[in-house]
């Protein structure tokens, strides 16, 4: 269903002009081209992207080692991802990111261990290379079952001139077993993006492209295909969100050869070329393997959204486009099943979420993708930004918005407290950072990195979730207790 | 379907239901190319073997779960413990997300700190531009009383000099000439945490106080050190020390920015020590650590300043906090007043009431340094007996220091002490040399879930509970708050091993 409304343009165009008041000259020039008011009709949101930020600002962003270690190889739940340089990279992305998966932590998967060369002074001065032969050995003397090593790397690794990629051959050699090393470190690039975008190619040139030693059987020998093989790629399976996805799939009757990233396994990463179709959920962070898997093998790829009944719909029957009648059949089917229960959901939470004003600020992906599960609630959104996103998120987010949104790229601490203080939206969805400043304020918070360490929110089943979260965070008691009852009105 | 709308599953059940149990196994056989399940087994039972214990002990490079963080996040505590103080880490952008992520996860507050955003082309060039502009932005938007500069390792590595940089800033104009931008160099291949907690709040003592002539008063200053409980146990020491009538500065003081009230305002700077009051503190009499390895270099300075000094170790329990009151009335003159001996005879009165419980009952213990030593003392004080004392940040000086405390008492003969050792070092320990309980950080429920060992959360960090950082740990009062919950953990245990009707309940007493 489709939501009808519009933003106070006038109003959020003079909001812009007051935060913009408080930069020095030259910050003021380059923070404008981030801000903006979307119009309707718009090619794209008219906001710059993917560059720089600027020092001292507070920007929420995160870098390149984060987007691969901490969003694209992490997941891969039987390869151990070695974060290679000083200790603390690793500590602070250590299982924060709630990429579920099935396994024996320890034993046959590693993702929630934090496995990392702890770079000291000498490793600095003489180089990493010998201490990560040794780690490489150390870690198959202990970790026997694991599939695969990948060397993600901090910034040290790329100043000190190491050179992984030939450790990581020879180790490969050795253990017969694919060593990939990853060239994240976080000064390169500007956010995020790149760190996905050199993992995607890691998956390309390590894992595609490796030698297979004679001894090594082929990943991909035995395995039978069929006309419904689809690839999940791009969803990390937070809170299990990808396997509310996979059942929704399976149901239609495709068979999901893969899930790219969230509890995955190395043999999944091999077999991927294999599928008739990618189903793309994360666009920004793994569009660059999708369209080689295009070129390469000839995969088509498609952008779904499983967030929200209405979307859930649209994306099912496009889906079916791919494939035969049989497919087309059981998507029907599909969506009449679930249909009275994602409405029982709506009948129950709609009534007390209508007209509330959201503002999203999230990564690459949601403050788009996210739009009309919160209008199938009744919900409003009256501004959007994203972290780290490209112009061509930027120009998918036009279809999604209304008129009159507020849109802004790379927001700063300062800008979103001011954004925040004047709009006062109903709810505001963002990070760990921002939900304290924000709550203090007496705003109603959801983190959607992390879904709040709820979930899933992917597809009917965690739809239902996801509106009684919004719910919950906005009708809670607490937001009537701020104010003390003697403190005048 | 598993899902309705009048019971809503989340992740907690909802994968436990029938369809997804059986498509996970699915996906399991048919795509994720398993090794089989016994070979799984069998290697899952080997990790618990002296055989593994020992090729595991034997490594030489590879750390595994470690329970330490890097320099810079105990640069960004320590700043946000002096008012009006933005923290400015110069260097790449994604370090400071994490530092505040972190702080945030485990204190469940707002952590306002700032990046100098430097990217490949200031790793050829160096960072002087992004400090510039850094400071100026920084500045401009967020008002502070004074910016705290520490480094990322990409920034040590190219090898930026702060002092140069800070001067070049002030001459562009980013700051005003006066205005304090104390520093610190954090490099994260050295040390831990508590070493840049000691750096940066050794930075900021040398750039109040270098200029300035001493003139020696009364006053003591107690440095609290990096602690995941600061903001009860900062409470604590002030109203101890009120009732002592000691007049004091705590250098270093978050207890207020990590504890900010919920009224419809954000206060991104709240509470700390003041600007004056951080210069007046150059003219203490003393300067008192509660956390010596947090402080080492910071009380060297103290004491080329011909300040008294002295140190404890994260005082719990009885003995510590005695210590600890002598130490406040011998570098001040101040008596100990009776209200404090009453709280004392409390927690004595505590410990009588409760101790058979944990009479004997087996520990291992890992965090800092500090905290390990003092959490094994106060363990050894009720009967119980530490076993496993680790610290993965722990150098060689202060196993020694350990053992010497280990072997001060009856309890403590069977510990054994691992500097420098991680927590699958632990894993390893907790397998072949089990103990009852064990006592660290929110880290520690992976070992709970791999040795069925209970955890208990006392150090830094706690992310998986809420709010016991704002109840102290130190102090008598704080000595009952530990022993309430370690007795909570035990008598838990006990009445889940004696709860099942007919079979073990012979045991489940109503009063125990």
């Amino acid at each position: 269903m489709s939501l009808e409304y519009t933003n106070d343009r006038s109003f959020h165009e003079q909001i812009i002009e007051e935060v913009l008041a408080a930069y020095p000259e030259k910050a003021r020039k380059r923070r404008s081209k981030h801000l903006n008011v979307v119009s309707e009709g718009d090619s794209d949101c008219g906001v710059k992207s993917n560059i720089k930020s600027m020092p001292g600002v507070m920007t929420v962003r995160g870098c390149a080692y984060a987007g691969s270690k901490g969003v694209v190889w992490g997941p891969v739940k039987d390869v151990v991802h070695i974060s290679h340089g000083p200790v603390g990279c690793g500590q602070y992305s250590w299982a924060q990111r709630r990429n579920y998966y099935v396994g024996e932590t320890g034993i046959d998967t590693f993702g929630t261990m934090q496995v990392t060369s702890d770079f000291q002074e000498r490793d600095i001065v003489f180089g990493g290379d010998k201490k990560l032969r040794q780690l490489i050995d150390e870690i198959e003397m202990l970790f026997p079952l694991a599939k695969g090593i990948s060397v993600q790397s901090e910034c040290p690794v790329g100043l000190i001139g190491d050179d992984i990629e030939a450790v990581a051959k020879e180790k490969a050699k050795d253990l017969g077993k694919p060593v990939i090393p990853v060239r994240c470190e976080g000064f390169r690039g500007v956010s995020q993006s790149l760190g996905h975008h050199i993992a995607n190619d890691t998956i390309r040139d390590w894992v595609f492209g490796r030698e297979k030693p004679s001894d090594l059987e082929d990943p991909t020998a035995g395995f039978e295909p069929s006309p419904y093989d689809v690839v999940v790629v791009g969803d990390y399976n937070i809170g299990g969100d990808c396997w509310a996805s996979r059942k929704l799939l399976e149901e239609i009757g495709l068979r999901v050869i893969a899930q790219w990233t969230g509890d995955t396994s190395l043999a999944e990463l091999e077999r991927a070329p294999k599928a008739k179709l990618n189903l793309i959920h994360c666009y920004r962070s793994m569009n660059y393997i999708s369209r080689h898997m295009e070129e390469k093998y000839g995969t088509p790829w498609f952008e779904f959204n499983f967030f929200g009944p209405s979307r859930i719909e649209k994306s099912l029957r496009a889906i079916a486009e791919y494939f035969d009648d049989t497919i087309k059949e059981n998507v029907e089917k599909v969506i009449a099943k679930y249909r009275p229960m994602a409405d029982a959901v709506i009948d129950k939470y709609r009534p007390r979420l209508e007209g509330k004003k959201v503002m999203l600020y999230v990564g690459g992906l949601r403050p788009r993708h996210m739009v009309n599960a919160y209008e199938d609630l009744g919900m409003e959104i009256v501004g959007a930004g994203y972290e780290f996103a490209h112009k061509d998120d930027y120009q998918r987010t036009t279809s999604y918005v209304k008129d009159g949104t507020l849109i802004f790229d790379d927001i700063t601490g300062y800008e979103m407290e001011k954004f925040i203080e004047r709009i006062r939206p109903d709810l505001v969805g963002s990070g760990i950072k921002e939900k304290y400043p924000i709550q203090k304020m007496g705003v109603p918070f959801r983190q959607v990195h992390s879904w709040d360490y709820s979930g899933p929110y992917h597809a009917y089943d965690g739809f239902a979730v996801f509106a009684r979260d919004m719910d919950m965070a906005i009708n809670n008691p607490v937001w009537g207790k701020f104010k003390a009852p003697w403190a005048e009105a | 379907m598993p899902q309705s709308a009048e019971a809503i599953k989340d992740h907690v059940s909802l994968f436990r239901e029938p369809e997804y149990k059986e498509m996970l196994r699915e996906k399991r056989i048919n795509f994720e190319c398993p090794h089989p399940e016994e070979t799984v087994r069998e290697i899952s039972a080997w990790t618990k073997t002296e055989d593994y214990r020992e090729k595991n002990f034997s490594r030489k490079s590879l750390v595994i779960n470690p329970a330490k963080s890097c320099q810079p996040l105990g640069a960004v505590f320590c700043g946000a413990g002096f008012d009006g103080a933005l923290s400015f880490v110069h260097g790449s952008q994604g370090c400071v997300a994490y530092y505040r992520s972190h702080l945030s996860r485990h204190f469940k507050e707002p952590t306002s700190a700032v990046s100098s955003s430097m990217t490949e082309d200031a790793a050829v060039f160096g960072g002087l531009n992004n400090m510039i502009d850094g400071l100026a932005n920084a500045y401009a938007l967020y008002e502070p009383k004074m910016i705290a500069v520490s480094t990322t390792c990409m920034a040590e590595v190219i090898g930026d000099d702060l002092h140069a940089f800070i001067a070049n800033a002030k001459d562009k104009g980013s700051v005003p000439k006066e205005f304090d931008v104390p520093f610190a160099h954090t490099p994260a291949f050295q040390g831990s945490h508590i070493n840049g907690y000691d750096n940066m709040l050794l930075g900021i003592l040398t750039h109040f106080w270098q200029n300035m002539e001493r003139n020696p008063g009364g006053s003591i200053n107690i440095i609290p050190g990096f602690d995941g409980f600061c903001v009860g146990n900062i409470r604590e020491l002030k109203r101890v020390l009120d009732l002592m009538e000691v007049e004091y500065t705590i250098v270093c003081d978050p207890s207020d920015v990590f504890d900010t009230p919920s009224d419809g305002t954000f206060r991104m700077y709240d509470g700390g020590t003041t600007i004056y009051d951080s210069k007046a503190a150059l003219n203490a009499k003393a300067t008192l650590s509660m956390q010596e390895y947090c402080t080492k270099k910071t009380l060297a300075f103290a004491k080329e300043k011909h300040q008294e000094t002295a140190s404890l170790h994260y005082p719990i329990g009885v003995e510590a906090t005695d210590e600890f009151l002598m130490t406040v009335s011998e570098l001040t003159g101040k008596s100990i007043p009776d209200a404090l001996v009453r709280e004392r005879g409390r927690l004595v009165d505590a410990l009588a009431d409760s101790m058979s419980i944990a009479h004997g009952k087996t520990f291992a213990v890992f965090g800092d340094p500090d905290f390990v030593y003092g959490m094994c003392r106060f363990l050894m004080e009720m009967g119980a007996e530490p076993r496993h004392a680790l610290a993965t940040n722990g150098t060689k000086p202060w196993a020694k220091k350990m053992k010497a405390l280990l072997e001060s008492s009856p309890y403590g003969q069977d510990c054994e002490v691992w500097p420098g050792c991680d927590l699958w070092h632990l894993r390893s320990l907790l397998n072949t040399a089990p103990v009852d309980f064990q006592i660290g950080s929110s880290y520690g429920k992976y070992l709970e879930r791999d040795t069925g060992t209970p955890l208990i959360r006392l150090a830094f960090p706690i992310f998986d509970r809420h709010h016991h950082h704002r109840f102290p740990t130190w102090g008598y009062q704080g000595g009952l708050q530990v022993l309430v919950r370690i007795l909570d953990k035990i008598l838990d245990r006990l009445d889940d091993d004696t709860n099942e009707a007919g079979v073990t309940d012979i045991s489940f007493d109503l009063t125990r």
